[in-house]
């Protein structure tokens, strides 16, 4: 076990080391000179040969590469120009804020989305089934942060349900002290449930904003697999042997079928780190994706590029976890590496 | 082409037997006929390739002509979708961005298609896998796919510099290891074919038999997937220009018409970002279901 783990663990140097790769030639391209870029737009020639020595432009590749690993390796992720913060800083400060908001949206899409392809599964051509497969259409079809926005036109302007999707707590609620960074969390640690609630209400919009972009992929494949292992063999026997369908559809068929799911939330981290910064720019979220947003802005490109980077690192995290959740949930894989 | 798709071609039983063309013309009428709604998908392409191509005749007004008397006026029967900000028409400028939304779409994956497809057949060809070029073509694909794709597109986009060239090359990128997937994937399931076999008996190169055999053989997946990754395409770079990146303004584009509207959505003035979302929504969906009719028409096996 702790020989397959390591050996997955392994494998994802490869990935790591392409990661770094092309954010180092990522920072390499930078439209026109990047050393004429930070001497400032009325530099002389003098002075940008200068900065260019300063930053090391006027080494060998490979030995601004070694430079730029070794700065990497201290954490360096370069000086932000519109905070005036270390880039790492900035981002772990900032990352709590994301990380709940897509958890948030993951779990409440996992939530519906389960349940909805099961019973689509069971009930074949039901109304159910009929609701998830507009559901999964829309979601594939609509642009995130055009949900959001219809979303926070129709529940803060017309049905005022909703607070103003300005950022994670309302203005005059306290915030919770840092235990975990996530407020929902931290909030209940300290007891204070006035502070809950405005962080929940605050998160819904955001959250559910992800939930409807995320529930396309799962509950497609919730329900094709749910289909499949309805009609394996082992489900057969389940029937014949007299078990009740509760039981043959929930220890029998969806613990096998939510293997090909958890396989599938990879690709669908891929889509919700990315469309997080879209929802993040639309609820004025202070999240990493926004901060990335206002960088670009003001054409401040060393937290982009720490945002690119550290988003690549915990893609690539969540993927071994993901590959090694799959061992512990299906014992043959464990058994047959 | 090759002697047994010529072959196969000649169902016998029949008195006079069908081009290949007339065969498969016959076969899509079959399937549209069957689903409504695939017919119906195929004709709001047509619609949407028309809007791109007259957009600008069709629009009632100067899509850039701001009129500040008239700024953030709700629709009536003098502005349909109502005018934004400045006073610009919003319904010309949606229709006048249909052209550029699907000039980045159709561009990014035209190039995706000949980049991806050229590396994918390269790799077939250098001794059926395991050679140098598939190696190295899967090591950029895999290094792609490590990225969380939107945000790849971000960093490359902030990097190359803000212009639609530089959307629609990473749009590409970031398709690039789909494609090469698919060459793989299909070219695999043909590399022991009957058709495959005999033209190696015959004496053909691995090169040769990539470009005259396989190739023409997983070409009609790859336009299905064409279609398909078109939709992800026009939602990617509508996300880029939605957050600041590639198309700019005044420029009409769906993307930054959402993000200009998206300032008036709290304050009630939803016309300005509904509209050109709409747009952007029923292309997508359009370009689906496009998809998914021509996998009907070119791919019977995987009909859903």
């Amino acid at each position: 076990m702790l020989k397959t783990i390591g050996d997955r663990i392994l494998t994802t140097i490869p990935a790591l080391i392409g990661v770094v790769l092309v954010s180092f030639l990522l920072t390499r391209v930078l439209p026109g000179d990047t050393a004429a870029y930070f001497a400032g737009p009325a530099a002389t020639p003098q002075a940008i040969a200068e900065v260019k020595a300063k930053l090391g432009l006027d080494k060998p590749l490979p030995e601004q590469f070694a430079k730029y690993v070794v700065d990497l390796a201290h954490g360096d992720l370069g000086q932000s120009l519109t905070t005036g913060q270390p880039v790492l800083a900035d981002l772990t400060s900032r990352l709590p804020a994301s990380a709940e908001l897509t958890l948030f949206g993951l779990i409440l899409s996992l939530v519906i989305a389960i349940p909805l392809g099961v019973v689509a599964a069971v009930r074949q051509g039901s109304a159910v089934d009929h609701i998830c497969r507009v559901v999964v259409t829309a979601g594939v079809s609509l642009p995130v942060f055009f949900t959001g926005l219809i979303l926070v036109y129709v529940f803060y302007f017309i049905l005022q349900w909703s607070p103003a999707p300005l950022g994670r707590i309302d203005v005059f609620a306290t915030t919770p002290p840092t235990v975990t960074g996530f407020y929902l969390i931290d909030s209940l640690v300290v007891g204070d449930y006035e502070a809950f609630r405005s962080a929940l209400s605050q998160m819904l919009l955001p959250g559910v904003t992800l939930a409807i972009f995320s529930l396309a992929p799962i509950a497609r494949i919730t329900r094709a697999s749910m289909i499949s292992a309805l009609s394996a063999e082992f489900t057969r026997t389940a029937k014949a042997s007299g078990l009740s369908p509760r039981r043959v559809i929930v220890t029998y068929a969806l613990r096998n079928a939510l293997l090909p799911v958890v396989t599938t939330l990879g690709m669908v981290f891929s889509f919700l780190l990315g469309a997080n910064v879209l929802v993040e720019k639309v609820f004025a979220w202070p999240g990493v994706g926004s901060y990335a947003v206002e960088a670009l802005i003001a054409s401040d490109f060393a937290p982009v590029q720490g945002f690119v980077l550290a988003m690549a690192i915990i893609y690539v995290v969540l993927n071994l976890l993901i590959d090694l959740a799959y061992g512990v949930i299906d014992p043959r894989v464990r058994m047959s590496s | 082409m090759s002697a047994p798709a010529a072959a196969d071609g000649a169902p016998s039983g029949q008195q006079r037997p069908k081009g290949r063309f007339a065969e498969t013309l016959s076969h899509a009428r079959h399937i549209i006929g069957e689903n409504p709604v695939t017919g119906l998908s195929f004709a709001l392409f047509a619609l949407l390739l028309l809007c791109a191509v007259f957009g600008p005749l069709l629009s009632p007004y100067d899509p850039l002509a701001s009129d500040t008397v008239a700024a953030l006026k709700p629709p009536s029967a003098h502005h349909w979708f109502g005018t934004d900000q400045l006073g610009r028409d919003i319904l010309s400028r949606v229709l006048v961005a249909t052209r550029l939304d699907m000039l980045i779409a159709i561009l990014s994956v035209a190039l995706v298609f000949f980049a991806g497809g050229l590396a994918g057949v390269a790799g077939v060809a250098a001794g059926f896998f395991g050679g140098w070029t598939d190696r190295i073509v899967g090591r950029v694909s895999d290094t792609i796919m490590a990225f969380p794709l939107f945000v790849l597109a971000m960093g490359i986009v902030a990097a190359l510099g803000n212009t639609v060239t530089n959307i629609v090359i990473t749009t590409a990128i970031i398709n690039f290891p789909l494609y090469t997937r698919i060459v793989r994937a299909e070219a695999n399931v043909r590399r022991n074919a009957g058709y495959v076999l005999a033209a190696r008996l015959t004496g053909n190169s691995d090169t040769r038999i990539a470009l005259t055999t396989i190739l023409p053989n997983i070409l009609p997946i790859m336009v299905v997937q064409m279609s398909l990754t078109m939709g992800y395409a026009i939602l990617n770079a509508a996300g880029l220009s939605f957050i600041g990146l590639g198309v700019r303004p005044p420029a009409a584009e769906w993307g930054i018409m959402v993000a200009e509207g998206s300032a008036f959505i709290v304050s009630g003035e939803w016309w300005i970002a509904l509209f050109p979302g709409l747009a952007l929504m029923l292309a997508v969906f359009c370009f689906n279901l496009v998809g998914d009719g021509l996998r009907d028409i070119v791919d019977p096996l995987r009909r859903t």
